[in-house]
């Protein structure tokens, strides 16, 4: 897990204690803004964040660490000068942040005899004060650590009881209680939930010298501890005797699952490379989407701000000014929405006070727009943020980062079998894998968790060694059919990298199954 | 905050056991100050300071751990540190693999501290991003670069007896220089301990001049090509190797190097006779501290030494169940390397690609440790000993073991990312796939 996610070490009761009262946070924040413009800053917003994780982690019958940990502190960022300036500290007192406040002036004003462009910031509303709350159900701080560590070992003993020869478990969960406030006139205090519960099976065949994985089918969320009910209202009957999960998840069956299925991988039939269609589960492509959408139509990258580290984008200004780009096929509609009840990207406001909202990428396979934030839309010509700012810890700068980003599901009535019924030669991929893109998202190449072969509209067995490589635009271009609502789940990355130093965010991505024609898959198996 | 010295860490941690009441304590701190700049557009965009100090106890009674962190130390934080690591270490489950802390170790006095590097200076950030962005400009190339500079100390106590103390300092900086009419791109990375052998200037120029000659690249059929990899690529490959040196993986059969009639590859012959590879916390080109977060002593240690598999890593656990001595996870990795420089191993290829890094590294399959990725910023077409022209970029499936099974040369050793890797030319390197990006 990135280390940069840690905070102090505290025990479990201490994560129920309650912060700093929201009216103390309120002065606090009016030091630092007053701080600010009486040393000539123009802009200042402050973020005073608790960020309380819990981690549990075991192998087969055994705990190997349960962790609980917070980190507070203040985070202040300005505009002197027409630059931007940072300083955070932990010391949440009158003297430490107005010490963070000037040096956060001191280096706006520094750096602004190298600015060659005034930071220009789009208008956005006064709020003044207002909160926001994930809608969660069973708050993960009240749930007994016995209770966390009983269902992980139990799902672990499902598993070793079905042939599985390991098996880790691990559930993580975070609730981040932020305030942010602006020389705007915002005071929001939100306070936001997260929970993935995940495991690997490993089956082995030592005679063969093979070992085999499976990877959970669960998907980060954005919900509390209610999503390990495992509620049968929530699961989807998948091929194959797959069992998919919506907004709820049972790790006890998806672990026995797991590990028949492990064992099966192992006398798998490996594939022939080859032209195939595609029937991609949501829970793998959610990370498609992710890859070949959601950061190529960041802003920021397609600018060349991180040109050094993620790399820049092919979907171009112009390609998209040209107003005729296309993505993907006319049944592609893809949207970002940082609002989906949920997903791991919903909050009220974004990590600069801009309220939340869904806007159109691709509408009918055209490229639509980006996502940006306060200081960039002026550079597309649009004066309102898409309120995607984010930052993930208060000793962080917020900058740019992915809102949810999803593929609309098809508009008339098509299950999972009949995609498969609709199907001549084709393989059927579930759950994430190894995934990799280049520095523009032109080509990117991906396998999944199971892979089943497709033949004259039916299942006929599981196929081992499979990855898929194609072109962002060919692959979109190719996409025949999805599946209708009833279908739609959302997939998650808790753990997205981006930025120098480089920081973490959690998005999630819905879609419903969908075909993609004729992708080019290759044989990954070697002999060493 | 201040770097603490030997005697001030041993006072703090002294303090701090003496407040212990559990059966086993083992008490670390650490501290540092680090400092970047960012610069993206041939302009500044974000630069920051940060300090940051930690102490961690873990106290045990019996198999019954819990740790807690604080990040003050005067006397009535430390004790309440350890009364709270003491708390939760009795509410925890037994870990039935617990190991009880190392008694008194002898260390050898390490050298990856340069008191130069602690001195970077904002001013000295400014710079660097001025000798980057400046060049760039006058030949019509966008720079996007990043410097971050780190210098801090590490210390440990435990109530068997053992301290250990360690200071070290480090720069890294990378730049990606992109022609401004989009069509090239060029890359550059630099580590050392001391930033008195870093020279901004001449590393920009690399990536400069790069980005110029990669300009309008041409398309060449993916297959199989004879490739000499920057060690920057290498490194990227061969640090995932060394992920599988984990002895209780391969003993478990979940791993390249279990062995297929059981336990693991020790003794066995993966690569080419001319791969050896060590780590070692005092050579001086990359040295790091001599000792690891458990306070085991790091000393020179040979993994592959002419193609066999000499050691892998045992902790203190598995190397007792095992009946073997502990071999902590290496803190740098050495290749040996031969004399050839990168124009002498352009000069004796015939026809082949040279590739300046690769990206978005990938694990396609851990039983064979094939990995997929993609070349990028300065990929160059070599024919009849000279370099022909640039090439698109190319998605490659390759295994670092069957790479350094296809050996033809061993060039000279380059730091990269705080270890010494060489120019190598690989035969039968596969790229899958053509890439557009630039």
């Amino acid at each position: 897990m990135p280390s940069m996610l840690l905070g102090n070490d505290i025990p479990t009761e201490a994560l129920l204690q309650p912060g700093m009262d929201v009216m103390v946070k309120k002065q606090m924040a009016d030091v630092a803004l007053n701080t600010a413009r009486a040393n000539g800053a123009t802009y200042a917003d402050a973020r005073i964040g608790r960020y309380l994780n819990q981690y549990v982690f075991t192998r087969e019958d055994k705990v190997q660490n349960v962790v609980n940990t917070e980190s507070f502190g203040v985070g202040i960022r300005v505009i002197a000068n027409g630059t931007w300036g940072f300083s955070s500290t932990n010391n949440v007192t009158e003297d430490g942040i107005k010490k963070a406040t000037e040096q956060a002036v001191a280096i706006a004003k520094a750096n602004s005899k190298i600015q060659k462009e005034p930071v220009v910031l789009a208008p956005v509303q006064s709020h003044g004060e207002v909160s926001w709350k994930t809608p969660i159900q069973k708050d993960f701080k009240e749930v007994p650590i016995s209770e966390k560590v009983d269902l992980l070992l139990s799902a672990n003993a499902a598993a070793m009881n079905n042939g599985a020869n390991f098996v880790n478990s691990a559930l993580f969960m975070v609730n981040e209680q932020k305030y942010f406030a602006s020389t705007e006139g915002s005071y929001i205090d939100q306070d936001v939930h997260r929970i993935w519960p995940t495991f690997t099976v490993t089956a082995i065949d030592r005679g063969a010298g093979k070992f085999k994985t499976r990877q959970a089918m669960s998907a980060p969320m954005g919900m509390g501890y209610e999503y390990m009910d495992g509620l049968d209202s929530e699961k989807l009957a998948g091929p194959a005797g797959l069992k998919l999960y919506r907004n709820s998840y049972d790790i006890v069956e998806d672990a026995t699952v797991a590990a028949q299925q492990a064992k099966e991988k192992l006398t798998a039939k490996s594939v022939d490379a080859g032209k195939y269609d595609l029937v991609l589960e949501p829970n793998h492509l959610g990370l498609t989407i992710h890859e070949s959408v959601g950061h190529p139509l960041e802003l920021d990258r397609v600018l060349g701000y991180e040109a050094n580290y993620a790399g820049t984008s092919f979907a171009t200004l112009d390609k998209w000014k040209a107003g005729d780009f296309k993505y993907g096929s006319d049944v592609v509609n893809l949207v970002a929405d940082k609002t989906q009840v949920g997903s791991l990207g919903a909050v009220g406001y974004d990590d600069e006070g801009v309220k939340t909202k869904k806007w159109d990428l691709v509408r009918n396979g055209v490229l639509k727009n980006y996502q940006a934030i306060r200081d960039q839309v002026h550079m597309i010509g649009q004066d309102e943020s898409h309120g995607c700012c984010y930052a993930q810890s208060w000793d962080d700068v917020q900058f740019q980062r992915m809102p949810n980003v999803s593929l609309e599901p098809g508009t008339e009535k098509y299950g999972i079998e009949d995609m498969i019924k609709d199907v001549e030669k084709g393989i059927y991929i579930a759950g994430r894998g190894s995934y990799s893109i280049d520095q523009q998202r032109y080509n990117f190449q991906f396998g999944g968790t199971v892979f089943y072969e497709i033949k004259d509209g039916k299942i006929v067995g599981m196929l081992d060694d499979v990855a898929y490589q194609s072109n962002t635009q060919e692959f979109w271009n190719s996409c025949v059919k999805i599946c209708d609502e009833n279908d739609y789940r959302l997939f998650g990355s808790f753990f997205d990298g981006k930025g120098q130093p480089s920081q973490v965010s959690a998005v999630s991505h819905g879609s419903s199954t969908a075909r993609f024609k004729d992708v080019n898959v290759i044989n990954t198996g070697r002999n060493i | 905050m201040a770097i603490y010295t030997e005697e001030e860490a041993r006072k703090i941690l002294e303090k701090a056991l003496s407040f212990s009441k559990a059966d086993t304590c083992e008490i670390s701190m650490e501290g540092n100050n680090s400092g970047n700049i960012r610069y993206a557009r041939n302009t500044v965009s974000t630069s920051g300071h940060s300090s940051n100090q930690t102490l961690v106890v873990q106290s045990s009674f019996g198999k019954k751990s819990g740790t807690a962190t604080i990040d003050e130390f005067d006397d009535a934080s430390l004790e309440k540190v350890v009364r709270r690591a003491e708390e939760l270490a009795q509410l925890s489950p037994e870990n039935p693999e617990f190991v009880e802390p190392l008694g008194p170790q002898d260390y050898d006095a390490s050298i990856s501290y340069n008191e130069s590097t602690a001195n970077v200076s904002p001013e000295y950030r400014a710079q660097v991003a001025s000798s980057s962005i400046e060049p760039a400009a006058a030949q019509d190339v966008t720079a996007a670069g990043y410097f971050v500079d780190r210098s801090g100390f590490n210390a440990m106590i435990n109530s068997k007896g053992l301290f250990a103390y360690n200071k070290d300092t480090n720069v890294e900086f990378t730049v990606t220089m992109r022609t401004n009419d989009g069509t090239g791109s060029g890359w550059v990375t630099r580590d050392f301990n001391d930033v008195s052998k870093f020279d901004a200037a001449e590393a920009s120029n690399v990536a400069i001049k790069k980005s110029l000659m990669s300009r309008e690249a041409k398309a060449i059929e993916p297959g199989k090509y004879t490739v000499i990899l920057e060690p920057a690529a290498a490194s990227d490959l061969l640090r995932n190797m060394v992920r599988s040196f984990n002895a209780r993986s391969a003993d478990e059969g979940r791993s390249f190097m279990s062995a297929a009639e059981g336990g693991n590859k020790i003794g066995q012959k993966i690569v080419d006779e001319r791969v050896t590879f060590w780590s070692d916390p005092l050579h001086p080109e990359v040295p790091t501290a001599t000792f690891n977060g458990s306070g085991q002593p790091l000393k020179k240690t040979v993994w592959i030494e002419n193609g066999v598999v000499k050691n892998l890593a045992y902790d203190r656990f598995w190397a007792a169940e095992k009946g073997v001595d502990p071999v902590p996870f290496p803190s740098n990795g050495i290749m040996a390397g031969g004399d050839a420089s990168l124009e002498d191993l352009i000069r004796d290829t015939k026809k082949g690609i040279l590739v300046t890094r690769l990206w978005y590294i990938r694990s396609v399959d851990p039983q064979t440790l094939l990995y997929t990725g993609l070349t990028r910023d300065g990929t160059f077409y070599i024919e009849n000993g000279k370099i022909k022209h640039p090439v698109k970029n190319f998605r490659f499936n390759e295994s670092p073991i069957i790479m350094l099974n296809n050996l033809e040369t061993l060039g000279q050793q380059v730091r990269v990312d705080g270890n010494l890797i060489p120019y190598m030319k690989v035969r039968d390197f596969t790229f899958t796939s053509l890439s557009d990006a630039v």
